[in-house]
């Protein structure tokens, strides 16, 4: 009896461990982020780092404007790319492709999530930066072939997301709409899309999560000057690049602005988080 | 049948053994009468129709008619084949794989499967499910659905169905001012009868219902069944029911399914009170199923 209760309390207490390690991480990551980057924010002024235009570092002059608007303009432009072809084919792999082709299909996708970010960056400066450089205006290294590259690298992100909200609609709306007199496709589009929206808009929502936070690929393809872009033909620069690139050599109030940066992503991926949750609860409601 | 309606009325209270009392003896003129047509003509009919799900033979030469504007019952014990059969009224048998039909089924003399495309055979022959299962979506939404499917697009004439099938459904007056609400929200009685008018807003000539108040509570089943006596007046229903007594209070004809084969078909009172097989017989009298 008492070894039982000694074999319980030492299990509770491995999994308090765990989880409470799990929770330390995050808080103390926290604690760092504010604690360094606070502090720079006051000294530079929280509406000239937010909303100055310059990046100087060499004249203490530290506007992350650029970046901040690089970074929504780059995951803007891979929903753009990402949403429409992971929708689709979260649809096509859901509800048209055999159990063959969906068996084919589907380790491919699972495989797309596997590559490691620098290899996307690679391919997109092999292939899709020499593409636009031949057929397009300005010098490839652009938005444009950010927006493409982290369109493709969310991919596996929406359509797995998306896939399991359509595969969850149950059978009998699907029956529903078609004793109705609609075909496959009506029933599909307008029934059991509709049915999963509030899922498949979880899988968008975590694709730009991981759109916004990514870096490598990015830093490979963008450009990464400091000025808001005029063009999709431009190059930009996004905050993680900004840190990315700057951290190794970066002292004092330079250092500072860049943890800085760090908070504002960290911001923006917390609303980011927020919102998912708010649409998985409204889903669950239905 | 004058004095169909009383009868009914009168045994509604008594319990299903004292349906049968003579059966035995009346039987050669009872089979008869199966035979014989009820006065009306056939809307829908099954002509020797085997149905298998791969190896497994579901149907067995199943030969029934479904007579215009009235509502036919099909009984039986779980298993028995009847949900199969009212399934391949309206193709829905189609989804299952490795179900195969043979033998003819007819809506209005033309060939269902050969003649007729499978959506337009499903417009016109009409289905309620055993769960109700409104989309997620406004009851507006609901039912202009099918409406919308076959091209109606004009706005007035949406709202003018949608209300004309609210109210042929007796559901106009609970709905009305509810119209835009998720359909989800409403109880499992007013959903049943939201997807009965979503399965009239696009005018069918057949309803099918599969156990169509098998998943609701005394009141709402009460009042499907008072809107099933309404419907046939416009429409022919066919209904699969576990429960004899509202296939009793609602049909005008009864087919009496037992693994696969239609043991009997024949006016719904001469079913309960004269069947002419003693297994119908003993299924009626609740000995079994």
């Amino acid at each position: 009896m008492s070894q039982l209760h000694i074999k319980e309390g030492i299990a509770k207490a491995l999994f308090v461990a765990a989880a409470g390690i799990s929770i330390l991480a995050v808080a103390l990551i926290c604690v760092f982020l504010f604690a360094n980057g606070v502090p720079a924010i006051a000294e530079i002024g929280l509406p000239e780092f937010l909303f100055g235009t310059t990046w100087r570092p060499a004249n203490d002059i530290y506007g992350i404007f650029p970046m901040i608007v690089g970074s929504i303009y780059v995951t803007a432009g891979a929903i753009v790319v990402g949403v429409p072809i992971g929708l689709l084919c979260a649809i096509f792999l859901s509800r048209f492709a055999s159990g063959k082709v969906a068996a084919f299909l589907k380790p491919g996708v699972e495989l797309l999530a596997g590559i490691p970010s620098v290899v996307y960056g690679f391919f997109g400066l092999v292939v899709i930066v020499p593409f636009i450089r031949d057929n397009m205006p300005g010098r490839g290294l652009s938005l444009l072939a950010a927006a493409v590259l982290l369109g493709i690298m969310i991919l596996p992100t929406i359509i797995t997301v998306a896939q399991s909200a359509l595969d969850a609609v149950p059978k009998k709306y699907y029956e529903g709409a078609l004793a109705l007199g609609a075909d496959h496709e009506r029933s599909v589009f307008r029934v059991i899309v509709p049915a999963a929206v509030s899922g498949i808009m979880a899988g968008i929502v975590l694709g730009v999560g991981r759109a916004i936070g990514e870096t490598m690929a990015v830093i490979m393809v963008a450009g990464n000057q400091t000025v808001i872009p005029s063009s999709i033909f431009d190059g930009v620069r996004t905050m993680t690049a900004n840190i990315v690139l700057e951290m190794g050599y970066a002292a004092d109030l330079h250092r500072g602005a860049l943890v800085a940066t760090g908070v504002v992503l960290f911001v923006f991926i917390l609303l980011i988080t927020m919102l998912f949750n708010v649409i998985k609860k409204r889903g669950e409601l239905k | 049948m004058p004095n169909a309606t009383l009868e009914k009325t009168a045994s509604k209270q008594e319990a299903p053994a004292t349906y049968m009392p003579h059966a035995q003896g009346q039987a050669d003129e009872r089979q008869m009468k199966v035979k014989a047509p009820i006065d009306a003509p056939a809307k829908m009919g099954v002509h020797d129709l085997d149905l298998y799900y791969k190896d497994f033979q579901a149907l067995k030469n199943i030969n029934l008619d479904f007579p215009q504007n009235q509502v036919t019952a099909l009984i039986g014990p779980s298993g028995c084949g009847k949900s199969t059969l009212l399934k391949s009224l309206n193709r829905m048998n189609d989804l299952v794989e490795g179900c195969r039909v043979e033998g003819d089924i007819t809506l209005d003399g033309e060939d269902a499967y050969r003649s007729i495309d499978v959506n337009s055979l499903r417009r016109r022959v009409g289905m309620v499910f055993q769960q109700p299962n409104p989309f997620p979506m406004s009851v507006y939404d609901n039912v202009a659905f099918g409406p919308r499917t076959h091209g109606i697009k004009n706005r007035a004439d949406l709202d003018e169905i949608v209300e004309q099938s609210l109210r042929d459904a007796a559901i106009w007056d609970e709905m009305k001012d509810r119209l835009k609400k998720n359909a989800l929200g409403f109880s499992g009685g007013q959903q049943q009868r939201l997807c009965i008018a979503r399965a009239l807003a696009v005018r069918p000539e057949v309803l099918l219902m599969d156990e169509a108040t098998s998943a609701l509570d005394p009141i709402s089943t009460a009042k499907i069944e008072d809107l099933v006596g309404e419907l046939k007046n416009k429409y022919t229903v066919i209904m699969v029911t576990h429960n004899m007594l509202q296939a009793l209070r609602v049909s005008d004809k009864t087919a009496f399914f037992l693994l696969g084969e239609m043991v009997e078909a024949g006016p719904t009172d001469d079913i309960f009170t004269a069947p002419a097989d003693p297994r119908t017989a003993d299924y009626v009298a609740g000995r079994f199923g």
